[in-house]
């Protein structure tokens, strides 16, 4: 008996040790170690227990992927390809909001039927074998698992972007995630970034470039009626109209209309890198880099369009979101697959320019849903406070403890403080995030750890009041008490671990350091403290009384 | 030390006083919850958005509001934040619908609105973020050092109005006193004005978000309850279960109505306040139920009801201790924890007197009532325990 209590008794206290060590050493031991030597034991501290954003001030948001813009994109490929090969049928896609991979085929001839099943298995893979609709026309719609495949591949896309550029703003340990399930959302939090609308800025922007010719004017038009104007009254076949504004144009000028084509010289995708460089005068601008099949393309097409030979619009808009930057006209051919953007830059709006253009473009729109600031003084705030509530409760608990039990009070003590080492322990060991509501968790779980030890020391009282020596009452009272104590934390872990499964971030946060908790007590309330009494047992004469 | 022992108190004599404070509570919470206040949803759950401001002399809510009105921000609830010295005020916004969904748009305006006598071209250095502040240093390089070095007194400058400061300086003279060099205060006073307040915190949540947090908040409840009542229905029975699960519900609806009554909002860490003392409600309902699981088996002249009046009494003990303890730590919460803790700790305030309460009042005179309903159809008592897994060891 007296050896056994020795081995339990190295064994508790070897988990102690290892529980405080990871309190500070957390998963990551070679960051924790250099953190303390640089700036004590607290660092460590900090360096492996993560805070939420609600403890520790940062940036949280949620976008919605608007993934059906990327199938959108897609199907037009499918609708540009069917348009070259039958001329005359009418292809058009009825629903682009709703259905956007969903497109129609009317008035196909008769005699081009078979050759447009060829195509349809040959060449648009992605889409359902056809179906004929009423008035013998044609719908194709997508395959669901390319369609699944798109808007996956879209918000997986998306995350690869938001990463890079937020890589450059140097927030440390940013979470990018895809959040919930199947929604095509995006969670990016930022812990200690502030400078909420510059992020914004930065996450949102789509920077889809391209370089498309400019029809009428080099300068636009003032409104939308003198650019139809200006060309009759009927826009030159395949442009439009976008808005924009020349970078070199005055403050306080008006938006101008151009006239531009719909299909791009130079696609966001022809971009092969881009920099921040310098112009003659030494003002910061951004030079692109084509990919080479591209810049020969851009040679072809600046070659047939310029001054010099003297074609009609000679003229080059780049395009950026859709908007009009820049307007230039074409003087020669030009080689080499290098686009220079000059003019209207400040050092950093080119350096950011830079960055969207090499972090890749977003292949959908993101619609921001949530965004909550939290001020860094803030969170250090309500931890301060609750930290010093929760030190201020769990003095008094542990001083009524020792007055009502008195040397078992020693032993609940013990074992509570065990509890929240191990609580702690785990948490820095998984890495699991602590936020308010897991605050809530720890506080239930303290309350559940004085419950238990309440409940043995209750019950070895009353088996003393029936007459019970002292060691026959502490072996009842903690085998009753015992059954009760896995009733209860059974069935609070049942609920903790269904609450993980279906809730969401801050529900999940209580429960995992509610399992965490309840698991550490179970251990401290009935191993620990049922060796401590055991080891006092052992020293006492048989039949001398208990403090309790 | 000792406060009770061998208590007998007849607890289910008082079932109809219990009945009846249960039925006064849970009603004026559903009168409240239907006509009054209806559930006071957080931002979490209804959308909108919160802009948390500190201002620097005591703020005046009227102009607040006409500032805000000018803007085209409508019906704008504005309601002090903590005590009244610390002239801080919450701006609580709709929901308003855009063209592109965009929720983001909000708070900035409501930053501009505030702004009322910026300097042109300048910045406010009370509402700036240290990336701000190190690239306007960056840019006129005072000190001509490496840009890394701007990065410190950026975080230097900012940390000292947050933490010495309360957030606000009250003109730049006062920047020389986090210890910044004399230099970096004049190029800064180029470039920045110490503005008349600082937005601390925002929230901003779509409609969309809202009802999804609301929809899987509630299903996470309500299946965490289901999973309680399979398991007490294995360990015990399903009366067992069913009566811990209706306490706990009893529990939620009182505490829910508490915060309908007191139109305090609901956001997503009352939530987590909530499912806590679900959690301590079922724990202290169990404890009187294994009592009077290991009573049955002993006590078998006895009726149920007196069964478990003993139980309740054996167990009153251990109960008023626990929840006395517990009460004294959330009631430290409630009273030191701060603003932001408030909501949170109020819900465990109420919550853990309903809880007690619950267990001994509502679940276990439940049982109690069911075998007296069987018993009238045909004439047996509820077989606690008979199922045998119950089985209560001496080693």
């Amino acid at each position: 008996m007296q050896k056994n209590i020795g081995i339990k008794i190295i064994v508790i206290v070897a988990i102690l040790l290892v529980f405080t060590s990871l309190i500070f050493l957390g998963n990551d031991w070679s960051r924790s170690i250099a953190a303390i030597k640089e700036h004590g034991l607290m660092a460590g501290l900090k360096e492996s227990i993560n805070l939420g954003l609600d403890l520790q001030g940062g940036v949280h948001f949620i976008y919605q992927v608007k993934v059906n813009e990327a199938v959108s994109a897609q199907s037009d490929h499918a609708l540009e390809l069917l348009k070259e090969k039958f001329p005359k049928a009418d292809v058009s896609k009825p629903d682009p909001d709703n259905q956007p991979d969903k497109i129609v085929i009317k008035s196909l001839p008769s005699d081009s039927v078979e050759q447009f099943n060829t195509v349809a298995g040959e060449s648009l893979l992605e889409y359902d074998s056809p179906r004929l609709g009423p008035d013998s026309t044609y719908i194709l719609t997508m395959k669901a698992s390319a369609l699944a495949d798109i808007k996956s591949r879209t918000v997986a896309q998306s995350i690869d972007a938001i990463r890079n550029r937020i890589d450059t703003l140097g927030v440390r340990e940013p979470t990018i995630q895809e959040h919930g399930l199947g929604d095509y959302q995006i969670l990016i939090q930022l812990p200690g970034a502030d400078d909420t609308a510059r992020i914004r800025a930065l996450i949102q922007q789509t920077a889809r470039l391209d370089v498309r010719q400019a029809f009428g004017s080099v300068n636009g038009f003032p409104t939308q009626d003198a650019a139809l104007q200006a060309s009759g009254g009927v826009l030159p076949l395949n442009t439009i109209l976008l808005p924009g504004r020349d970078v070199n144009a005055k403050a306080g000028d008006q938006d101008r209309v151009y006239i531009v084509a719909k299909v791009p010289v130079v696609g966001g995708t022809d971009i092969r890198s881009a920099d921040t460089g310098r112009d003659e005068s030494n003002r910061p601008d951004v030079v692109f880099n084509l990919t080479r099949d591209a810049s020969q393309k851009f040679d072809t097409f600046t070659s047939a369009h310029n001054e010099q030979n003297g074609s009609p619009d000679p003229y080059l808009a780049i395009i950026l979101d859709n908007r009009v930057r820049e307007a230039a006209s074409i003087r020669e051919e030009i080689g080499g697959g290098q686009v220079r953007i000059t003019g209207g830059f400040t050092e950093q709006s080119a350096n950011d320019l830079t960055t969207l253009l090499n972090s890749g473009s977003l292949p959908a729109t993101l619609v921001s849903i949530e965004e909550r600031t939290v001020g860094p003084s803030l969170g250090s705030d309500s931890i301060r406070h609750g930290v010093q509530a929760a030190i201020v409760g769990l003095v008094v608990v542990m001083v009524f403890m020792l007055f009502y039990y008195k040397f078992a009070g020693i032993n609940a003590d013990l074992a509570l403080i065990l509890n929240l080492v191990i609580l702690l322990g785990f948490l820095g060991l998984s890495g699991a995030t602590l936020t308010l509501p897991g605050i809530a968790g720890v506080i239930l779980t303290v309350g559940m750890g004085v419950d238990s030890n309440v409940l043995i020391f209750e019950r070895i009282r009353e088996e003393l009041r029936n007459g019970k020596a002292a060691a026959a009452a502490v072996d009842q009272g903690f085998a009753r008490a015992w059954v009760t104590i896995i009733d209860t934390h059974v069935t609070t872990i049942v609920s903790a671990v269904i609450l993980f499964l279906f809730g969401t971030g801050p529900v999940r946060g209580f429960a995992v350091t509610l399992t965490f908790g309840l698991l550490a007590n179970l251990f401290t309330a009935v191993f620990v403290s049922r060796v401590i009494f055991d080891a006092i047992l052992s020293r006492k004469e048989r039949g001398a009384a208990l403090s309790i | 030390m000792e406060f009770f022992r061998n208590t007998n108190i007849d607890f289910l004599g008082k079932k109809w006083y219990f009945l009846g404070f249960s039925l006064i509570f849970s009603v004026a919470g559903l009168i409240s919850l239907f006509f009054w206040h209806h559930v006071p949803l957080g931002v979490d759950f209804r959308g909108g958005t919160l802009v948390y401001v500190k201002f620097k002399s005591t703020p005046n809510e009227d102009q607040i509001r006409a500032a805000l009105d000018k803007a085209g921000l409508h019906n704008a609830r504005i309601q002090r934040y903590d005590t009244a010295a610390r002239n801080e005020e919450l701006i609580d916004l709709p929901q308003r619908v855009t063209k592109s969904g965009d929720v983001s748009g909000d708070s900035d305006l409501t930053i501009q609105a505030l702004r009322s006598n910026a300097p042109q071209g300048q910045q406010d250095l009370n509402n700036v973020g240290f990336a701000a502040i190190q690239k306007a240093l960056g840019e006129s390089d005072p000190l001509h050092v490496a840009p890394s070095e701007y990065e410190k007194i950026a975080h230097q400058i900012v940390d000292f109005r947050d933490k010495q400061h309360d957030w606000l300086f009250k003109d730049l003279d006062e920047v020389r006193q986090a210890g910044v060099p004399a230099a970096v205060v004049d190029a800064l006073k180029k470039g920045f004005y110490a503005g008349d307040f600082h937005v601390f915190g925002t929230e901003i949540v779509g409609p969309q978000v809202g009802k999804q947090l609301q929809k899987r908040a509630l299903l996470a409840t309500l299946y965490s309850l289901a999973g309680m009542l399979v398991y007490l229905w294995f360990r015990f029975e399903m009366i067992y279960g069913v009566a811990a699960v209706v306490a706990v519900f009893h529990d939620t609806l009182i505490t829910v109505g508490a915060f309908s009554l007191t139109n305090t909002d609901i956001t997503l860490t009352v939530i987590a306040a909530i499912l806590t003392l679900i959690g301590y409600s079922m724990n202290d309902t169990i404890v009187v139920f294994d009592r009077i699981r290991e009573n049955v088996k002993m006590m078998r002249r006895e009726s149920l009801a007196e069964i478990v009046n003993r139980s309740i009494n054996q167990t009153l003990s251990r109960t008023i201790l626990t929840s006395g303890l517990t009460f004294l730590t959330v009631l430290s919460l409630y009273l030191f924890g701060g603003e932001v803790l408030r909501g949170f700790s109020f819900a465990l305030v109420v919550g853990i007197i309903i809880g007690t309460y619950s267990s001994i009042a509502v679940a276990a005179p439940m049982l109690v009532a069911y075998q007296d309903w069987r018993s009238s159809r045909a004439g047996q008592r509820v077989p606690a325990g008979s199922k045998g897994k119950a089985s209560v060891g001496a080693k």
